[in-house]
């Protein structure tokens, strides 16, 4: 209920805001552009019920998606990924911030449109073996949403869910088994057969490919940018193994305490970290070669917690090149060219 | 040899998944007495002339031979690890990799005579153990006995360190407990200061807080350090690491390796390595176990696998991996996945997956073949080699 409460008045505020302030044109080959986006938890109330203390997931966080492409988002647990995602979706209601998915802010949407909406974004969980319901048969599983959003009609149901499962690798007999039955991997194609059953613009894959092997990892991996060449999908890659993010993605976003510290285009980021966060994180994946000597950044000890995030710069409990400056003035998130965004006071700050 | 086999033609093995009542009961009945019977050897009471055996090698510190660990289900024999044969020489990192299932838990779990019974079992083949002067066969030993090894001379480090730390005690506790256990007329206070040593060891900025606090208080990375601790508060000569870094974060899991690196020179002991990460078992190890389906299929140094793998499974799993800064246009996958445990084929279990099979693949297992003095493969396409270097 409370809930509910605080996604009103937050939307009232948005539409407010709108109002008053000139509003940025949206950039017309992005599919999703998110501004300034805030999700933040309260975990603590005072005797009255107000919140004292919040835990900030995600905090300030903007960028946009071009149609077709991959944004990889990378970092360490409890750095607001998974949470970012979720928000995108409307799974969780945004504290403040725009999310515009194809010209439209998601957040002003009432329910009705909402659920309109809904086919075209989907989602991938983590884990397959909890994201199934184990009552149901596969076939059932994935033409239980199109049947709810009328995409097809009753009598072709069937011959349209055969064919998205054989679009993902799953042999028609599969149709009538039950998700027991199956390894992770077909599992993991099963809800990737279910995202893609509502013909969707735009996927969240939240850490597909973490509870596989490596082996069944590739192949699921494959499908993915198989079906999104076909399909002409966006995805936005959760995930916190960075050599999986490279392979997939076409930009790469790191996160840190909820905050985006870098964003750029795969080959920027992963062959020129400006970030120190970046440049340890990347430092530390072990390569499966004996002859690399690695020149490891260890960082030292732990994530602060999100509820008493430090001041200034996130990350400067951390860092080794940490300043003065950097304890109490948070960096702004500038582009250093090429689209490469990083927040950080190494860099020139000014405009 | 412990149960019924099935038909083996396509269509009635699809079917033979499913099992009636009769032939459940029948399974059951078998296995009963199966177990029965290894309990039995387990629970005896044994003189040491019984388990006492001569290392093949002096300078290995444990010796695997053809040792068969099986569960016996419902639905029949699951042979977990199925004829290992390796050794772990003395002072060294040996890394066993496999994906999940293919027995590298179950083989550690097997040294320390820790396998879930009364299901599973220790069927076959030995386990041996060198204890300095003598040695033993642990596969051999009694429960009773396997408590002198147990956490002296073998320690254990989980996946999981949060399961493995009792939640109701605190760390320093659950510490104390291990050295009171195995160090004869210790009292308290030595034991917690041996506990607070070893937390200063694992790199633990203010041990005598941590001692006070109870698991939960900790941080994943922090927890790992601590089981490492205990792992360590007994001089073991042997540490398993039973994928020591796969709950943690990529930062973490650099902090946590360069720590059992170091501590490995500090202890002068040996680690098994148990992970399904190359990039870890290339910066850790000094030789390298691939496991798939239950049975070695190719063992050597680490440079030699990862510069001439030889195994089609071994060649696969390597490029199935994207690395980092190393671009590839699409990655190659395995195709099919790993046979039923319980109804193993004949033939090389990898040949149904295998895109260079011959017509010699489906004709019985392959046994090894010695490439090099330290690198063997399990693998018929290499027959030819090792004539041509005998020659």
């Amino acid at each position: 209920m409370s809930d509910m409460q605080e996604t009103n008045v937050v939307e009232n505020e948005s539409v407010k805001a709108e109002e008053v302030k000139e509003v940025l044109p949206l950039d017309p080959d992005a599919l999703l552009e998110v501004r300034n986006l805030k999700k933040y938890f309260p975990v603590e109330t005072d005797f009255f019920g107000r919140t004292t203390k919040y835990l900030k997931a995600v905090d300030d966080v903007s960028f946009k998606i071009k149609e077709g492409s991959t944004l990889g988002i990378v970092g360490e647990s409890g750095c607001g990924k998974t949470t970012l995602g979720r928000t995108i979706l409307r799974l969780h209601p945004a504290t403040s911030g725009e999310i515009y998915f194809d010209g439209k802010d998601i957040n002003t949407l009432n329910t009705k449109e909402m659920n309109a909406l809904r086919p075209s974004m989907q989602i991938i969980f983590q884990d397959p073996y909890s994201s199934l319901s184990p009552r149901m048969p596969i076939g059932e599983i994935i033409g239980e949403a199109v049947l709810e959003h009328n995409l097809v009609p009753k009598t072709e149901l069937k011959a349209y869910v055969l064919d998205i499962m054989k679009k993902c690798g799953l042999p028609y007999h599969y149709y009538d088994r039950y998700p027991h039955e199956f390894s992770g991997g077909q599992r993991q194609r099963i809800c990737i057969a279910t995202a893609l059953a509502l013909q969707p613009k735009f996927v969240v894959c939240d850490e597909p490919v973490s509870a596989l092997d490596v082996s069944i990892q590739a192949q699921i991996i494959n499908l993915l940018r198989d079906l999104q060449k076909e399909m002409g999908l966006t995805y936005i890659f959760i995930s916190h193994d960075l050599s999986v993010v490279e392979h997939i993605s076409d930009y790469v976003g790191v996160m840190y305490l909820g905050s985006m510290v870098e964003y750029g285009s795969t080959d920027d980021i992963f062959n020129n970290p400006m970030h120190p966060y970046t440049e340890a994180l990347f430092s530390a994946v072990p390569v499966p070669d004996p002859n690399v000597k690695m020149n490891r950044i260890i960082l030292i000890g732990d994530i602060p917690s999100p509820i008493n995030a430090p001041t200034g710069c996130k990350f400067h409990t951390r860092c080794e090149r940490c300043m003065e400056i950097c304890k109490s003035v948070a960096p702004k998130f500038k582009d250093y060219g090429n689209g490469h965004k990083v927040a950080c006071h190494l860099y020139p700050q000014e405009d | 040899m412990f149960f019924k086999k099935k038909n083996s033609t396509g269509t009635e093995k699809e079917k033979s998944h499913y099992l009636s009542a009769k032939e459940t009961r029948e399974i059951a009945k078998q296995n009963a007495r199966t177990i029965r019977e290894l309990e039995r050897r387990k629970k005896r009471i044994a003189s040491e002339d019984e388990y006492t055996t001569q290392m093949r090698d002096e300078n290995n510190i444990v010796e695997f031979d053809n040792l068969h660990t099986y569960f016996f289900g419902d639905a029949g024999v699951v042979k977990a690890v199925n004829g290992v044969s390796f050794d772990i020489p003395k002072g060294a990192t040996i890394g066993v990799v496999g994906e999940s299932g293919c027995g590298k838990s179950v083989t550690s779990l097997s040294l320390m005579q820790l396998v879930q019974g009364p299901r599973g079992q220790i069927v076959d083949g030995s386990i041996r153990f060198n204890m300095g002067d003598k040695a033993y066969d642990i596969a051999k030993m009694p429960l009773s006995e396997m408590r002198k090894i147990r956490g002296e001379q073998i320690a254990m480090i989980f996946q999981e360190p949060m399961t493995s730390l009792n939640p109701v005690f605190k760390i320093g506790y659950q510490m104390d407990e291990m050295v009171l256990l195995h160090t004869p007329n210790c009292t308290k206070e030595q034991a917690k200061d041996r506990s607070i040593e070893m937390l200063k060891l694992v790199g633990i900025a203010a041990p005598e807080r941590v001692y006070d606090c109870y698991p939960h208080e900790l941080s994943g990375g922090m927890r790992q350090r601590v089981m490492i601790a205990i792992a360590l508060s007994c001089n073991p000569r042997l540490i398993i690491a039973d994928e020591p870094t796969t709950a943690l974060d990529v930062t973490i899991q650099a902090q946590i390796l360069d720590l059992l690196r170091d501590i490995k020179t500090k202890i002068d002991g040996s680690i098994m390595l148990i992970t399904h990460d190359l990039g870890v078992i290339a910066e850790m190890a000094d030789y390298v176990v691939v496991m798939y389906a239950g049975r070695v299929i190719e063992r050597g140094t680490t440079k030699e696998i990862f510069e001439n793998p030889m195994h089609p499974y071994t060649i696969g799993l390597q490029k199935s991996k994207p690395v980092v800064r190393r671009k590839v246009d699409r990655l190659y996958n395995i195709p099919g996945q790993v046979p039923n445990p319980i109804d193993m084929p004949n033939y090389c279990y990898f040949r149904d997956r295998c895109d260079r099979c011959i017509g010699k693949c489906k004709e019985g297992y392959p046994g090894f073949i010695q490439v090099s003095p330290t690198h063997s493969v399990s693998c018929y396409l290499y027959e030819n080699a090792e004539e041509e270097s005998n020659v």
